[in-house]
């Protein structure tokens, strides 16, 4: 075991595939010589050489383009995309292209390709370094969207990531890069793909988040227990393939519902979450479902950004409400 | 030769002018009778092909299809060049090239009748699906040319694209990332004149498309695209190029697109007959058939019996595929992903109950 946090974690699953297949390659802007603006790949092209761990041109479409014909000729390429406000000019090829792929060649082509991708706000930072746009993504048929909220899911993601066959794009929590501690294996392990995890059992109300909402949620649900109720929290760690059924289980179980996210609130995740508790668990909901989601805007300037994130505060006021329904 | 043929000096390589006569004997491909003839036939099968295709579409039987009419001496030469691990990544109008890999008539039918098993090309090695979001299959070539020189193979990719598609992004992108990393792709612009209704002057205010190389560091050439000889030295050379010193290649296949963009367009509203009229005297199959008459290798005779041939067994094959092919609902969910989420085998198995519903009201 080694304490390792969110960026250690990415770069030891980098290190371990790097190490054990010769098919992956790791690419994009910056991620070579000094090893990403995140320092996530640090290391990592002095130890696996030039040719595995290297810098692209500056052109997102190229980058996600380039992977698609690197993975019809056997390679797993690993990508990043410096920031996911960056995202939009390689939309056409991985929307157009690495999500259909397989689908269009029946088969005869598959894209195991990572797209790493770190999002969210909270890091004041200037405009298009801050969406969390992983609703898109999940509305994409072909594609499949991870975000690990702690190191060890970070680490154990990835590695399913890579060696999943189809295409994963891989969300990093920026928030909380190095924000939390954790003792993680150094063996290689993995953790499956559209699997939730249940990270505290409770009772009162169930509460959906992951990514970087995970820490604020866990932030009021001690308010919650000092006030004397008993919240079950999920992690979703998967977006898409979504675990519909620890979600169902547990609303089930509890009968209310509080999705938290710090994506725009309409048509997000969280309306997929509203989804599943009607379509599931109808009949076993007590209060109605709620969304605790950013407003509908534009992530604002760092000033304003306060006004936009999640905070704990608000995530108890809504579990109570919820609660005293 | 790319010296010879300064894209900047606006210079463009042909081998046999409007009448089949040679007038660049040293630049002439070697090619036995047999092999030349070849090339012809190919050529005569892919006309006739996309003909009888069009005539389908007329009469309803598939949908949507873009025509290569004028354009068949540029696949049937890249075909002719193309080995078996080399690379194809086709745009939709090189028809010559997908035969030779090894695609099907019945791919290319149940493409156009609306099959994504048309687009597998199941018997052609590294052939990647045809692309219709333009240009942007230029950038899975350079992959695959980061691939080809990572796994240090002796291979090559060739990519498409039409003169309108030298306006997006990607091919800038493609070309860069290619001249950047080094590698074996030759990108060729099929300057068939038009972007459906565009002319290619208001795509670019270059003197040429094959200028554009220079600014990415690689080699480029403009090549008579309705002159197979041309087209075919210009492949040949470009390959060996490519293969031996890893870098990429741009050639520009100066053409005319004789038909129509597809089935859907309609050229009388955009261009004149009288261009037309020029454009058929440079004809790719006319000017390499006045060769062979010369040399005595073609006659019409030749040509009619062997157009009753190809009608035949194209015809045959069509109604083949036409009565065997099948699209149950399993098809349209099962290749979404390499290994299928259980919702969307849910989402299935909830639509096959109502199915079960509705047959059981019948």
């Amino acid at each position: 075991m080694k304490a390792m946090n969110i960026v250690s974690a990415v770069n030891d699953a980098l290190d371990i595939k790097l190490t054990e297949d010769k098919s992956v390659v790791v690419y994009g802007e910056d991620v070579g010589f000094e090893g990403g603006v995140f320092r996530v790949t640090e290391g990592l092209q002095k130890k696996h050489g030039v040719e595995r761990v290297f810098d692209s041109p500056l052109a997102e479409s190229g980058i996600a383009g380039t992977a698609v014909g690197m993975a019809a000729a056997g390679l797993r390429p690993v990508i990043e995309m410096q920031f996911c406000g960056f995202i939009y000019p390689a939309f056409n090829q991985i929307i157009s292209h690495i999500s259909r792929f397989h689908n269009r060649s029946r088969g005869k082509f598959k894209m195991p390709i990572v797209i790493r991708l770190p999002y969210g706000g909270g890091i004041n930072a200037l405009e298009h370094h801050s969406e969390s746009m992983e609703a898109i993504f999940a509305h994409i048929p072909g594609l499949k969207v991870v975000v690990p909220s702690t190191p060890h899911d970070a680490k154990g993601l990835l590695i399913s990531a890579i060696e999943s066959d189809d295409p994963v794009l891989f969300l990093e929590p920026k928030r909380i890069y190095r924000a939390i501690k954790q003792e993680v294996s150094e063996e290689k392990f993995s953790v499956p793909i559209g699997k939730a995890k249940v990270l505290s059992q409770g009772t009162d109300v169930t509460v959906v988040a992951y990514g970087a909402m995970i820490r604020e949620v866990q932030k009021a649900i001690v308010m919650a227990k000092e006030a004397g109720y008993s919240v079950e929290l999920i992690d979703l760690r998967t977006i898409y393939p979504l675990d519909k059924e620890t979600i169902a289980a547990s609303v089930k179980k509890t009968g209310r519902l509080i999705f938290v996210g710090e994506e725009p609130r309409s048509f997000g995740v969280g309306s997929e979450i509203m989804a599943v508790a009607n379509e599931e668990a109808f009949l076993h909901l007590e209060a109605p479902p709620k969304r605790v989601a950013a407003f509908d805007v534009i992530v604002p300037y760092p000033r304003g950004e306060h006004h936009y994130m999640i905070t704990p505060e608000k995530i108890f006021y809504e579990i109570e409400r919820t609660i005293k329904f | 030769m790319f010296d010879q043929f300064d894209p900047a000096e606006d210079k463009m390589l042909q081998v046999i002018d409007n009448n089949g006569k040679v007038i660049s004997k040293e630049l002439m491909p070697k090619l036995s009778d047999e092999e030349t003839l070849k090339l012809y036939k190919d050529m005569l099968f892919v006309r006739t092909l996309d003909h009888m295709i069009v005539s389908y579409q007329r009469q309803g039987r598939v949908y949507t299809y873009p025509p290569n009419y004028g354009q068949e001496a540029i696949g049937v030469a890249a075909g002719a060049v193309l080995r078996h691990d080399d690379w194809l990544v086709p745009a939709f109008r090189e028809l010559g090239a997908w035969l030779a890999k090894g695609a099907t008539m019945k791919d290319v039918f149940m493409f156009n009748m609306g099959f994504e098993e048309g687009t597998k090309f199941a018997g052609a090695n590294h052939m990647l699906p045809s692309s219709v979001p333009i240009a942007s299959q230029l950038l899975h070539a350079s992959g695959i040319g980061y691939a080809i020189k990572y796994q240090k193979k002796d291979e090559v990719a060739m990519a498409f694209v039409g003169d309108g598609g030298t306006s997006e992004g990607d091919f800038h992108e493609a070309l860069n990332f290619a001249g950047v990393w080094k590698v074996p792709v030759i990108f060729v612009v099929q300057n068939n004149q038009y972007a459906i209704s565009v002319p290619v002057k208001m795509q670019t205010a270059s003197i040429n498309m094959a200028i554009k190389s220079k600014a990415y560091g690689i080699k480029g050439i403009k090549v008579d695209g309705n002159d197979i000889f041309a087209m075919l030295t210009a492949f040949r050379y470009a390959h060996e190029y490519a293969r031996k010193e890893s870098q990429a290649v741009l050639i520009e296949a100066v053409t005319y697109r004789k038909g129509a963009h597809t089935t859907s367009d309609d050229p009388t509203k955009y261009r004149t007959t009288d261009e037309e009229k020029e454009w058929d005297k440079k004809d790719p199959l006319r000017r390499m058939k006045l060769f062979l008459e010369k040399k005595k290798l073609w006659s019409d005779d030749q040509e009619k019996k062997l157009v009753d041939e190809y009608e035949k067994e194209i015809d045959r094959q069509f109604l083949e595929t036409e009565q065997t092919v099948q699209y149950p609902l399993e098809d349209a969910i099962k290749y979404t992903y390499a290994e299928m989420p259980q919702d969307l085998r849910d989402q299935q198995i909830e639509h096959e109950k109502f199915l079960q519903w509705k047959n059981a009201r019948k």
